[in-house]
């Protein structure tokens, strides 16, 4: 049918690197419409959410904090989206990771803290495949459409959090909808002092390098492009396209199970029902801006962190509503889609 | 007369490649104007430039001698220039009004009465056989070219650019294609066509500009020209003797056989119905036959794309696995789909998809080893002369150049068995001969080959035996030397022969 890839002209390099940058313009642009509105000016607004967080230590330990989750749900749906697989799930599976993470953490008494928090990665490692495995199968056996499935799941692992919370492990001191505290030899080391920046960092950078190195040095890292390029052709020169689809949501969801482990190992020491304010959609956000590239999911989720963290001082500053923060991404999300398409369709500034 | 069209001193550069090199062209109304040269020459870059595809760089371009630029497809559309590309444009699930008026609906509501009896005017003022209220999906090739002819028509295009025309056609198709040509010509369009082939040429055109490496080699009148002369010009020196199969002594073991065939499309249609066949080593046997006649299922099934619902399948002894492309080619099976996109993965790199085929044999313990493929791709490049370097995204790359990548992929390893399906669908001459050549030292090397092409001339001229299919079985065979082309002509419709 038609054919557009073809006939399209390849964006030059400088026009691709340009276009995050035209994205973020334009969506500030957008925004100091609501920014008027809330009564602060524009300018004002800018500078704290964009720069005044870089200006002061503890702001810019925040920012690698807040950037933790985000990396690591971002990273989970990347590796799913390379290969086409559009998992909307890494919310479900940062809660099914958080759930294992916590329950090892409250047993883990008498553990040397490597092997408690090495038990917990692995747990909510493997609970996030678990959590991604049943959409996983629908999809390869049934060609069950995974974003419907993966969805909904979400709703699902909520009630899940909140039965077990309000049954079996509500804290028996507090009587509050949260789980026991995690032993203190399962609790993330803090890397910077004075700060939140926990072990949960590193364990990011080292996911988001490593699936770097996956999708560029290895066969299966190319398989799975090409399945996401030409999943027919991939076929016909006999890449096992389901199977490797079907790994690559796998390891999607124990990415994401990974970020729910950091909350709970490196933040609040135990489960509680608003563990995410929706880190697992952010992730689809910080995937699609970093353009499924690692280098690109990375200072997408920085960049987010940043202004989650400059909508906290905008609020304080300007008493503008921290929501600004939410909105500002949902509208980059939007205007970098639409930049990414005009720019496939090339865009020619005159001569 | 004035030209209603003309290019001057067009240069387009894609990077450090220059695909037009001041390229001077025009075409007058009323006339059929063929553009000719190899693969990559930059016959489709010119034209895209024409249909406000790509901007050139440099050089301008007037229609009725006033200077135009020409942005996108929409301006040139509105300037009276259609396109007919390779690949349609059109929704399967529309009619063919729908599809003509989609775009160009003249107004805010549709009226599905008068919009099909205003499409049909158009198509019977031309003497266009189409049924404008059947959907397109449904339709043959050559009848969906006709949509997108119509839809050019309807557009009020003065200038129809034909990319490729003949290349998806049967030869009964490419009859009725000239036909349409010459009624628009007899209208005063103007008609820019495509092709590799120098009797189309001849059949076809008044005119023709040759092509070489971007630049203009010559713009004659074809009266004035012979198939020899162009063929030189294109490709810059005299061009080499055919080569043909003129030895069809070697009879060797049975290396593909296939027995008793049946599939059933999704729709429940019959696609092959009990098709048996078999090749012997260092034998090239050509399956001939109209399109659509069970080609592409016995290709899907032999390439590992799709199961039959019986019969069997072995090379050199061993059971074919269906529906295991993979299981396919470690059997040495060499395939070439005939739809190259589906060979391709554009957005990968040329080395890259000159490796996945046999991916295991370029990494350590799952690790790519960038050096041997790299060496893989430097060495099948030359080898078989691909215009590319190894890190070009495979979809920059020329029509015959793509193919290439596929032959270089598939025959690079001393194949078993070669499955070549249309494998110069779209090659220049050059190209072209340079395939046969290779599908020949196949033979020389004791393959069995598989060919199967829509080009009677192909299977004549390489074939040691000639098998006709039609409605999903083989209805005759023939030995090279007492093939003949009525029997053959005869069978591929049905006929029976009279031996
Ligand atoms: N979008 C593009 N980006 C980079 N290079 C391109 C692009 N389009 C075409 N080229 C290059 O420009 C040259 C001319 O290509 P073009 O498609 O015009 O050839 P052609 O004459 O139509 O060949 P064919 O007969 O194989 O269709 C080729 O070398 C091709 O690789
Ligand atoms: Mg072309």
């Amino acid at each position: 049918m038609l054919n557009l890839k073809i006939e399209r002209e390849p964006a030059p390099l400088w026009l691709r690197l340009l276009i995050p940058v035209i994205a973020v313009v334009v969506t500030f642009a957008l925004v100091s419409v609501l920014i008027l509105w809330a009564g602060a000016s524009p300018f004002d607004a800018v500078y704290q959410l964009l720069i005044h967080p870089l200006t002061r230590t503890s702001a810019r330990a925040d920012i690698l904090m807040m950037a933790t989750p985000i990396l690591l749900t971002g990273v989970a749906v990347a590796v799913a989206f390379v290969c086409g697989y559009y998992n909307i799930g890494a919310e479900g599976q940062l809660y099914a990771g958080a759930i294992f993470a916590a329950w090892v953490g409250v047993n883990a008494e008498g553990l040397p803290p490597v092997v408690a928090i090495g038990l917990m990665l692995i747990a909510g490692f493997l609970a996030g495949m678990i959590w991604a495995l049943l959409p996983a199968l629908l999809k390869s056996w049934l060609s069950v459409d995974e974003v419907v499935t993966t969805l909904l799941l979400n709703s699902v692992m909520l009630f899940i959090v909140s039965a077990l919370l309000n049954g079996p492990w509500r804290d028996p001191v507090s009587g509050w909808p949260q789980s026991p505290t995690i032993a203190l030899n399962a609790q993330f080391p803090v890397l910077i002092a004075r700060s939140r920046v926990h072990l949960g960092f590193i364990i990011a950078v080292v996911s988001a390098l490593s699936v770097w190195w996956m999708l560029a040095r290895t066969r299966f890292g190319l398989e799975l492009r090409a399945i996401g390029k030409n999943r027919e052709a991939a076929q016909f020169l006999g890449i096992p396209v389901r199977r490797r689809v079907l790994t690559a949501a796998l390891i999607s969801g124990g990415i994401a199970g990974l970020a729910g482990v950091g909350e709970v190992g490196g933040i609040h020491y135990y489960l509680i029902g608003s563990l995410s304010p929706g880190f697992g959609y952010t992730g689809i956000i910080v995937a699609t801006l970093g353009a499924l590239t690692m280098p690109g999911v990375m200072l997408s989720a920085l960049f987010l962190a940043l202004i989650n963290r400059g909508a906290i001082s905008a609020n304080r500053e300007l008493d503008v509503p921290v929501y600004l923060s939410d909105v500002i991404q949902a509208a980059l999300l939007l205007v970098t889609l639409a930049v990414l398409l005009l720019n496939r369709y090339r865009i020619r500034w005159g001569r | 007369m004035p030209p209603i069209i003309e290019m001057r001193g067009i240069t387009k550069r894609f990077g450090a490649l220059t695909a037009n090199d001041g390229i001077d062209f025009s075409i007058e109304p009323g006339e059929i104007h063929a553009l000719l040269g190899e693969n990559g020459a930059g016959k489709s870059t010119l034209m895209k430039i024409l249909y406000g595809l790509y901007q050139p760089d440099s050089g301008d371009v007037r229609i009725n001698g006033q200077p135009v630029r020409l942005t996108s497809p929409a301006e040139a559309i509105a300037n009276g220039i259609g396109f007919v590309s390779q690949h349609f444009a059109l929704v399967p699930k529309f009619t063919v009004a729908e599809n003509v008026v989609l775009g160009h609906e003249g107004s805010r509501t549709l009226h599905p009465t008068a919009m099909s009896t205003r499409v049909m005017e158009t198509a019977a003022s031309l003497r266009l056989l189409i049924d404008v209220n059947a959907v397109v999906g449904r339709l043959s090739v050559g009848e969906q070219q006709r949509v997108e002819i119509l839809k050019a028509l309807y557009r009020d295009c003065k200038v129809l650019i034909m990319d490729e025309p003949t290349a998806v056609l049967a030869p009964g198709d490419i009859a009725a294609l000239f036909d349409i040509l010459r009624v628009l010509q007899g209208r005063g369009m103007a008609v820019i066509i495509i092709t590799h082939k120098l009797d189309e040429v001849f059949a076809i055109s008044q005119r023709v500009t040759v092509l070489r490496l971007g630049k203009v080699v010559g713009e004659v009148r074809t009266q004035d020209s012979t198939p020899a002369a162009l063929a030189q010009m294109m490709v810059g020196r005299q061009t080499v003797a055919v080569a043909r199969n003129s030895d069809h002594r070697r009879q060797d073991a049975v290396k593909l056989d296939v027995r008793d065939l049946r599939l059933t499309d999704r729709r429940g249609g019959l696609r092959l119905r009990g098709l048996s066949l078999e090749v012997r080593g260092g034998e090239i046997v050509g399956v001939a036959g109209v399109a659509g006649n069970g080609q592409s299922e016995l290709v899907s099934v032999l390439t590992g794309m799709a199961a039959p619902d019986s019969g069997s399948v072995t090379v050199g002894g061993a059971p074919l696995p269906f529906r295991d492309p993979k299981a396919v080619s470690r059997l040495k099976v060499a395939r070439i789909p005939e739809d190259r996109l589906k060979g391709v993965i554009g957005d990968l790199s040329v080395q890259d998809n000159l490796m996945l085929e046999s991916v295991e044999g370029f990494t350590r313990m799952g690790h790519l080893d960038r050096a041997r493929i790299r060496a893989n791709a430097e060495a099948l490049i030359r080898a078989f002369q691909i215009k590319a370097a190894p890190t070009d995204l495979a979809r920059t790359l020329s029509g015959g150049n793509i193919q290439k990548i596929i032959l270089a992929r598939s025959l690079g390893h001393a194949p078993e068995v070669v499955i070549a399906a249309q494998p110069t669908r779209g090659l220049d001459i050059g190209a072209t001969e340079y395939v046969h050549q290779k599908l020949l030292e196949q033979k020389e090397r004791g393959a069995a080959i598989l060919l199967i092409s829509e080009d009677l001339e192909e299977i004549l001229l390489l074939s040691d035996r000639i098998v006709v299919i039609y409605e999903g079985r083989i209805a005759g065979t023939f030995a090279a030397q007492d093939a003949r082309i009525d029997q053959i002509g005869a069978l591929m419709t049905g006929a029976h022969p009279h031996a």
